[in-house]
């Protein structure tokens, strides 16, 4: 049979991740340390854990409402309050497979063909190839490390069409570690107050910044009614296995994501949602603990690489660094494959999330302590076998 | 809160200064400041490597002791432990809540060693008046590390 002519010609089109052939390469070379991972390296605190089990050992293994368990929701709503400011009724909370299927869910609801969506690059990779799977148009916005990889309400502005119907707005970023605040939020939120344009704000990182809280742009006049606000578990409790994410946002659009959630979910897993419940109880001094680590190590990176000439603007959130590979005149790709090769450390290209992160690595400081120090060292040495290592 | 640095080096003493530095946010000046200070107040005591002996070849025998004495009037527990602690073979000494008051940790060669130095070392002191050996037979996690093989990375490479 020939596939190609069965198969959704949309979803063929969409192009696979261009860095999957360097991970097999990765995993086929032995004693390779990798700083590529999107995910914490604790593990989830143990209390959380502990409730999860708890939850399968009385038995609570039925499907939940759609939505979500009424409980979890309530502390949802009240955890938007207490660490993000942001008002919303339990019932606008819907409980999701992780951020990502709010994403879709999201995207899904809203966009019609030919609908443009405005995408910040570089990005996660999923907003592009889920916007398209419904017809609509992803419409890069490529940021720059001059501007710190913020969103300028000038470029916003410039892209604006009477077909944009949607702002992705993935804030604290993956992978450049950019942040937006508050001044920079205001820019941004005159320029929308103007449309119909919607913003989904992936906020998955939110937790993770190191200079201020973070700031929903949810919560500046005027934005609640036009921001679906996206995040989740994973990042900030160490939860990634759980798959639990879930969306805030105006009844009118939560009400079409939770019919498109009912017909392709059901609902989010019971045993994930018990043990969130505990997360959100009592947990906050957890998030503490590991921001405080992550901290840490960024700091660690960032002095290492600069002094190798890998030069990074100060990543303020999430667990990502993004430097400059530019001093060594290779492409991204070719510079990882070569990292690979001659030290076997493995970082993830910067071009593998949209053209304009060309020129940069992503490197995870989601490792210990000592795992960076060993990997530093190596990029170091690979970077005096180019011999483009500054001099001291 | 906790000073920083002495938390971070509680966990890996051997980050540089300037590396402690970049992960606190001082500079390397502030660090090494503040490390001297520490060291100079006995807030640091020392910075040794965790070995797990098993792995290679020297013959290691390791025994927690319980010790009950007699406290010396004016001086309490701490002269017979100041004793105690002078021993070589004796790792660590501990004053105790409970059944017995001083609690050891006492290394040697060879098992028949360990047992030796209570029998002829420990016991006869003036002021004990029992003691109970409990060899260790395994070490699963030693200062907060463990030292059972542990897991790998299971992660996978993500965006």
């Amino acid at each position: 049979m020939d596939y190609s002519k069965i198969l959704s010609s949309c979803v063929q089109q969409l192009k696979p991740s261009g860095i999957r052939k360097f991970f097999d390469l990765a995993n086929a070379m032995e004693g390779v340390i990798s700083l590529g991972v999107g995910e914490p390296d604790f593990r989830t605190p143990y209390a959380i854990r502990r409730a999860g089990i708890q939850s399968l050992e009385k038995g609570y293994t039925w499907y939940t409402a759609n939505a979500g368990l009424a409980e979890l929701r309530e502390e949802i709503a009240r955890y938007l309050h207490r660490r993000f400011d942001l008002n919303y009724e339990s019932s606008q909370v819907l409980v999701t497979v992780g951020g990502s299927e709010a994403i879709d869910l999201c995207t899904r609801a809203l966009i019609n063909p030919g609908d443009e969506v405005l995408i910040p690059e570089p990005c996660f990779v999923a907003y592009d190839p889920i916007a398209r799977l419904v017809g609509g148009v992803p419409v890069p916005l490529a940021t720059r490390a001059e501007d710190q990889f913020k969103l300028t309400p000038e470029a916003l502005r410039a892209a604006i069409t009477p077909k944009t119907k949607m702002l992705v707005f993935p804030f604290p970023n993956n992978p450049t570690g950019a942040i937006m605040n508050r001044q920079d939020l205001e820019g941004i939120a005159e320029v929308l107050r103007e449309t119909d344009i919607i913003v989904l704000s992936d906020e998955i990182y939110a937790e993770l910044t190191y200079e201020g809280r973070h700031v929903s742009i949810a919560s500046l006049p005027g934005m609640k009614e036009r921001t679906v606000v996206v995040n989740g578990f994973s990042k900030a409790y160490a939860m990634t296995g759980w798959r639990l994410g879930y969306a805030v946002g105006p009844k009118e659009i939560m009400a079409q994501m939770l019919k498109l959630h009912q017909f392709a979910i059901m609902c989010a897993p019971t045993t994930s949602q018990y043990a969130a419940i505990e997360a959100m109880r009592s947990c906050d001094d957890e998030i503490q603990r590991m921001a405080i680590q992550f901290g840490m190590r960024r700091g660690l990176l960032v002095n290492s690489l600069n002094k190798m000439g890998l030069t990074c603007f100060d990543p303020q959130g999430a667990f990502y660094v993004f430097p400059s590979i530019k001093i060594t005149g290779m492409t991204s790709e070719d510079f990882c494959e070569g990292l690979l090769r001659s030290q076997k450390v493995a970082v993830i290209p910067g071009s593998a999330f949209g053209e304009s992160g060309e020129g940069y690595v992503r490197i995870s400081y989601s490792y210990s302590v000592e795992h960076l120090v060993e990997a530093l060292r190596r990029i170091e040495t690979y970077l005096g076998e180019l011999g483009v290592l500054p001099k001291e | 809160m906790m000073n920083t640095i002495l938390q971070i080096l509680a966990d890996n003493a051997r980050l540089t200064n300037e590396q402690l530095a970049a992960m606190t946010g001082k500079t390397t000046v502030e660090v090494a400041q503040e490390i001297d200070r520490l060291q100079r107040e006995g807030i640091i005591k020392g910075y040794k490597a965790i070995v797990d002996w098993d792995k290679t070849d020297r013959s290691l025998c390791l025994a927690r002791i319980e010790l009950k004495v007699t406290p010396k009037s004016g001086m309490g527990f701490d002269e017979i432990a100041g004793t105690i602690a002078q021993f070589d073979e004796v790792q660590e000494v501990y004053l105790m809540s409970g059944g017995y008051d001083l609690a050891l940790e006492v290394a040697g060669k060879t098992f028949k060693d360990v047992a030796l130095f209570v029998a002829h070392r420990l016991a006869p002191l003036e002021s004990v008046q029992s003691t109970a050996t409990h060899f260790v037979l395994k070490k699963y996690k030693e200062q907060g590390v463990v030292t059972v093989d542990t897991d790998q990375d299971m992660r996978e490479v993500t965006f």
